[in-house]
């Protein structure tokens, strides 16, 4: 591969982090998972219209703030798993 | 690409919520988030959404490419797509973000004193011309060679053909379809002398079976198995995965069988023997229908230079074959295939059974095969015998893996014996093909020359002196690269490469040509269920990236073909295109008009009186069928398929106290064939960042390999060290090696072995044998 390729090494700076997961709701509590989540700032939410299941992208201004984040969501009542899908950075 | 900051993360935040939206699909078939993603886009966002067919895979999705300012910025499915009904599949939602990745071939680069010098492309152009006279003058015209792609536009091929068999006179062209669809093609053409599968993709909603054969849907064909999921959940239809490995497909499926490398052809003839036995056989249909035939059998495996074969067909009878097939008891067969004589059975009953609807699937398991031809003959068999064929949800299918290797390499006809009607060896196509060209007949040689891995051992033996490489990447692609990149290397070949990307393959060259992306011109593509799609230029080229036809149409005008070229650049694409057509006129291969594509997601050939023909051969659906009967298979003088009596015979190479492991190769869901498009998509990069080598765990313990470490895969032929993945992605069977060839940092085909089937000539990149040690 060619050395200048961008790809190769795109993903060793540490900054800005945006993170896609996908967020499995307890039985019968999609709808205050969903309340929950569109309650923190960093957060965008779409909800599946005919599965119980919920599209979540993060975006923050780091890693520790992800991380924070990270762990308050996790400690919602109405989340059973919270899988990752994807994650990026991009420069500050 | 972005103005801003602001504007890089809101995109990248779009593509992230695509990810999350393409895990969900692939979990959740048929799960509805689509208004969301309308909604998700600004009301100020002005987007202009274009249609057009995926970039990845032969599946052919239908995709919107919203372009904003002149810039594609969002991809979703189209939901007025037979094809994938507004879905896509990973690679599909970020397609377009390779476009913008900063090595991206702008200019023509020249090699001059071992170094590329940034060159003007009229002048790159002139010295492609001059270098291909000059070794047409010393040499001969045989002395040149062209080797495209399934990636290739259907005007993109349609030009090389016209150049190099109308303009110059030579059959050295040949494409990257020889290694995937060779022996579809082979298989097609002798069971019912027409190639391309009868059905479409509409089968999966009626199918009660599916059985897949070889074939990881799930990865490969990812949308098309989220249909089938959804109608397993839907309607209780059942998947059977039979195959080699156990892979996501596997896990998703009713049922996993597992079968020894290379004995799918025994496989096949026992369940035919079952068939029989038990009084399954649809006796009218055979009998109205059907032939019997037989071929030469211990047909070798090409491993020689030059390397000839031609089948000597015979006809048999229903008896013959009966008797035949004594070999292939259930009993006998499991002693070699590992498939238990119960699953034997099993498979048997499902396809014997009257009141079931079964389709088979296969992709590159049966294709890359030194028996290629037999075992798509033998998938034939089963279904001709049992009269499961032409109709909704009842028919063999052979998937196919680029955009464009139905519609290009195998329809314009890119091959060294194809033309875009027929064949070079048959006069009356070299006569229809010199009257749509407007050249001598006597230009377009008779005989076929290099198929692709005769073409690159040619370039090896200094037979070729000057070959153009387009849309392909043969230094990672081709079976036993050990050999052909220094053949690519020596200086008795002068190389020219046209592509998006820097590859391997333009590492070589004597001049890289800057190409158009897809979705910067326009084109025509045709997907595995024989659908055309056509879609118009979306977005501007960098720098001086051309479409290829167009850099084709300039080189032959620099040789002095300009009146056999007349095309205008505007309209070029328009303009080949219904030149083309004349080729396919008539009730048997009739394509749409351009103003047709214009409006729709794709049509299927034959396309007769305004109506697309979903399903071939069946006179309910086909207006070609002519012989009043239900069925008419008229690709055969006798109007009859064949039914053929082929044997078991082993691969060329198998695992010996020396080598004791089978290598087999394949891909991942993240990447498409060399990655050179996919791995520079942050998202999908990330995800499957390089290749490994996948172990059975048994065979871990016993070498003593822990997951992550690195391992020396041997061949007799080269070397590969890759990270061991246990219990991860796949799971190989014992004595087995499964290796994913996308990376181009860790080259597993320097370990494959260049055998083929002999009829198709396409390479099995399926079975060789290996020893493996701690690198």
């Amino acid at each position: 591969m060619n050395e200048n390729s961008e790809f190769s090494h795109s993903y060793n700076q540490h900054s800005m982090p945006i993170k896609s997961y996908l967020a499995h709701p307890i039985a019968g509590r999609k709808d205050e998972l969903l309340a929950a989540l569109k309650g923190f700032d960093q957060c965008e939410v779409l909800p599946a219209e005919n599965q119980n299941i919920l599209a979540l992208v993060t975006d923050t201004l780091n890693d520790k703030e992800d991380e924070i984040l990270k762990e308050k969501i996790e400690a919602l009542s109405s989340l059973k798993l919270l899988a990752l899908v994807s994650g990026f950075n991009t420069p500050q | 690409m972005y103005d801003s900051l602001t504007n890089r993360r809101n995109f990248i935040k779009k593509m992230a919520m695509l990810s999350a939206i393409t895990a969900a699909a692939s979990m959740f078939p048929g799960i509805v988030f689509a208004s969301e993603q309308e909604k998700g886009i600004p009301d100020n966002a002005n987007l202009d959404w274009k249609k057009g067919p995926c970039r990845f895979c032969g599946v052919g999705c239908g995709i919107l490419v919203g372009t904003e300012n002149g810039k594609a910025v969002a991809v979703k499915g189209d939901p007025n797509s037979s094809v994938n009904k507004g879905l896509l599949c990973v690679k599909g939602y970020h397609q377009i973000m390779c476009i913008q990745s900063k090595d991206r071939l702008k200019t023509a680069l020249v090699k001059k004193n071992g170094n590329y010098v940034e060159t003007p492309l009229n002048e790159a152009l002139d010295l492609v011309a001059s270098k291909m006279k000059e070794s047409i003058a010393q040499n001969g015209k045989d002395s040149v060679a062209m080797y495209t792609s399934g990636q290739s536009t259907i005007p993109e091929g349609y030009i090389a053909s016209k150049f190099m068999k109308g303009a110059i006179g030579t059959n050295n062209l040949d494409c990257n379809a020889r290694l995937c669809m060779a022996s579809a093609v082979t298989g097609f053409l002798t069971s019912f002398g027409a190639d391309e599968p009868m059905g479409c993709y509409e089968d999966i909603d009626h199918a009660d079976y599916f059985v897949t054969w070889g074939n990881n849907m799930a990865e490969m064909h990812p949308v098309l198995f989220s249909r089938m999921l959804e109608q397993k959940a839907k309607r209780g239809a059942k998947i059977i995965d039979f195959a080699t490995r156990t892979t996501r497909s596997s896990t998703a499926s009713d049922k996993s069988i597992l079968f020894e490398p290379q004995t799918d052809l025994a496989v096949a003839n026992a369940i035919c023997y079952e068939i029989i036995q038990n009084g399954w056989v649809n006796k009218s249909f055979v009998e109205k229908h059907c032939s019997f035939s037989k071929g030469l059998t211990h047909i070798g495996y090409g491993l020689e230079d030059n390397f000839q074969f031609t089948d000597k067909p015979e006809k048999i009878d229903f008896e013959a074959y009966k008797e035949f097939l004594k070999d292939y008891s259930p009993e006998k067969v499991a002693k070699y295939s590992k498939v238990s004589v119960k699953d034997i059975k099993y498979l048997a009953a499902i396809y014997g059974d009257p009141n079931k609807k079964v389709v088979s699937y296969w992709c590159m398991g049966m294709n890359q095969h030194t028996r290629g031809t037999w075992i798509n003959n033998l998938v034939y068999n089963i279904h001709l015998l049992t009269g499961k064929i032409s109709q909704p949800g009842n028919g063999p299918f052979s998937l196919t893996g680029q955009p464009s290797a139905c519609g290009t390499a195998r329809e314009v006809g890119t091959f060294t014996h194809k033309l875009p009607h027929g064949v070079v060896m048959n006069k009356k196509d070299r006569e229809m093909a010199a009257k749509i060209w407007k050249v001598p007949v006597e230009r377009i040689p008779s005989k076929p020359t290099y198929h692709a891995t005769e073409m690159f051992r040619a370039v090896d033996r200094g037979d070729i002196n000057f070959i153009w490489v387009q849309a392909t990447n043969p230094l990672v692609s081709l079976p036993k690269t050990s050999r052909y990149r220094p053949a690519m290397e020596k200086k008795s070949c002068f190389v020219v490469v046209s592509d998006v990307f820097p590859t391997p393959t333009t590492d070589v060259a004597d001049v890289i040509l800057p190409a158009a992306w897809h979705i910067e011109k326009g084109g025509l593509y045709g997907n595995s269920e024989r659908r055309t799609q056509y879609w118009q230029k979306m977005v501007e080229s960098p720098g001086e990236a051309t479409p290829d036809t167009w850099m084709f149409i300039e080189v032959a005008r620099r040789m002095g073909f300009e009146d056999l070229f007349p095309y205008s650049k505007e309209n070029h694409v328009e303009e080949i295109y219904n030149e083309y057509r004349q080729f396919h006129e008539g009730a048997k291969h009739g394509m749409a008009p351009l103003e047709v594509l214009e409006k729709e997601s794709g049509a299927i050939w034959p396309y007769v009186n305004g109506k697309s023909t979903q399903w071939r051969y069946n006179a309910k659906y086909d207006p070609a069928c002519s012989n009043g009967e239900d069925f008419h298979f008229y690709g055969k003088p006798d109007g009859k398929a064949v039914i053929w009596q082929r044997p078991f015979e082993d691969a060329p190479e198998k695992p010996d106290q020396e080598y004791p492991f089978w290598l087999n190769t394949g891909r991942v869901v993240e990447h498409w064939h060399t990655g050179s498009m996919t791995r520079r998509i942050p998202v999908l990069h990330q995800a499957m960042p390089n290749a490994y080598a996948e172990f059975h765990p048994d065979d871990a313990k016993s070498l003593g390999i822990r997951n992550g470490e690195n391992i020396k895969i041997t061949s007799r032929r080269g070397s590969c060290t890759l990270p061991a993945s246990i219990n991860e992605r796949g799971l190989p069977t014992k004595g087995q090696v499964f290796v994913p060839f996308f990376d181009e940092n860790m080259l597993i085909n320097d370990v494959t072995l260049d055998s083929f089937c002999p009829i198709s000539k396409e390479p099995d990149y399926k079975k060789c044998a290996v020893k493996v040690e701690r690198a």
